[in-house]
């Protein structure tokens, strides 16, 4: 019978170098970013909720929830929002394709990358813009 | 009498198969037209004022998206708040209460907007 350690070596076996050594692609950005607008949304549903929730309330339940989200924080929580379902939309029917077998080609993934995260920005920015200019609100 | 298939139909190292995998797929597709609708909903309904989102959500149809958008949204992150979880929590304890604490919180948000849509739909 061989001899089995009894105690585990002293160091830590040696570990690659992965996240620290290599520039990031874009396509890891995009992955990474994928799953914190996820995580970014799943907090903001508590939102959507207190939302809904303060409409049933009747005006001053509303303007309780307005007090808290008209302030420049909460201004910025929504924009936050709004770009990581921007992106999330964006990057999830590039995984969808994916499914399909679409999009796996190097030069490809890294210019939808691209498109995705540009795509998002300036759909983030445009619903800002529609609100800002006095031209959301078409449901009064 | 029994042969290696009758461990690998439906379930295989994970013990569910891909089960999760589809899950979160299809609801993926259908958040895609719902969440452009949301949008619609939320940029129209921005600066109003509560009798403007009551009157809209009073309404059947925006009622029934506006809780097929939540529920479906709430599935679709506990499945993804589930694949972060198996990444990077690694203690069994943890990890199943994780996965409590994830299930409980999703169902009592879901449970909390279609309970706010039904009293708009009362009033």
């Amino acid at each position: 019978m061989a001899d089995i350690p009894q105690t585990p070596p002293a160091k830590t076996r040696p570990l690659s170098p992965h996240l620290t050594i290599y520039r990031w692609p874009v396509t890891m950005m995009t992955s990474i970013t994928h799953r914190a607008t996820g995580i970014a949304m799943a907090v903001g549903m508590l939102i959507l909720a207190w939302w809904l929730v303060s409409i049933s309330n009747g005006p001053e339940g509303f303007d309780s929830f307005h007090a808290v989200m008209d302030t420049p924080l909460g201004l910025l929580v929504l924009f936050g929002l709004t770009w990581s379902l921007a992106f999330h939309l964006c990057n999830g029917i590039r995984h969808l394709a994916w499914d399909l077998g679409y999009g796996f080609s190097k030069p490809g993934a890294r210019q939808a990358s691209i498109v995705v995260i540009a795509v998002s920005l300036v759909v983030a920015f445009v619903i800002f813009a529609i609100i800002w200019t006095g031209n959301g609100g078409y449901l009064r | 009498m029994s042969t290696p298939l009758q461990r690998v139909r439906g379930l295989g190292a994970s013990h569910s198969g891909t089960g999760h995998f589809w899950r979160q797929r299809v609801t993926a597709a259908a958040l895609v037209p719902l969440s452009l609708w949301f949008l619609y909903a939320v940029i129209g309904l921005a600066g109003t004022t509560e009798v403007s989102a009551l009157i809209f959500f009073a309404h059947p149809w925006n009622a029934i998206l506006m809780a097929a958008f939540a529920v479906i949204a709430l599935y679709h992150a506990a499945l993804g708040l589930q694949v972060v979880i198996d990444d990077y929590v690694h203690t069994p304890g943890t990890k199943i209460f994780l996965f409590l604490l994830i299930r409980f919180a999703v169902i009592a948000t879901g449970s909390t907007c279609i309970f706010a849509l039904l009293r708009i739909a009362a009033q």
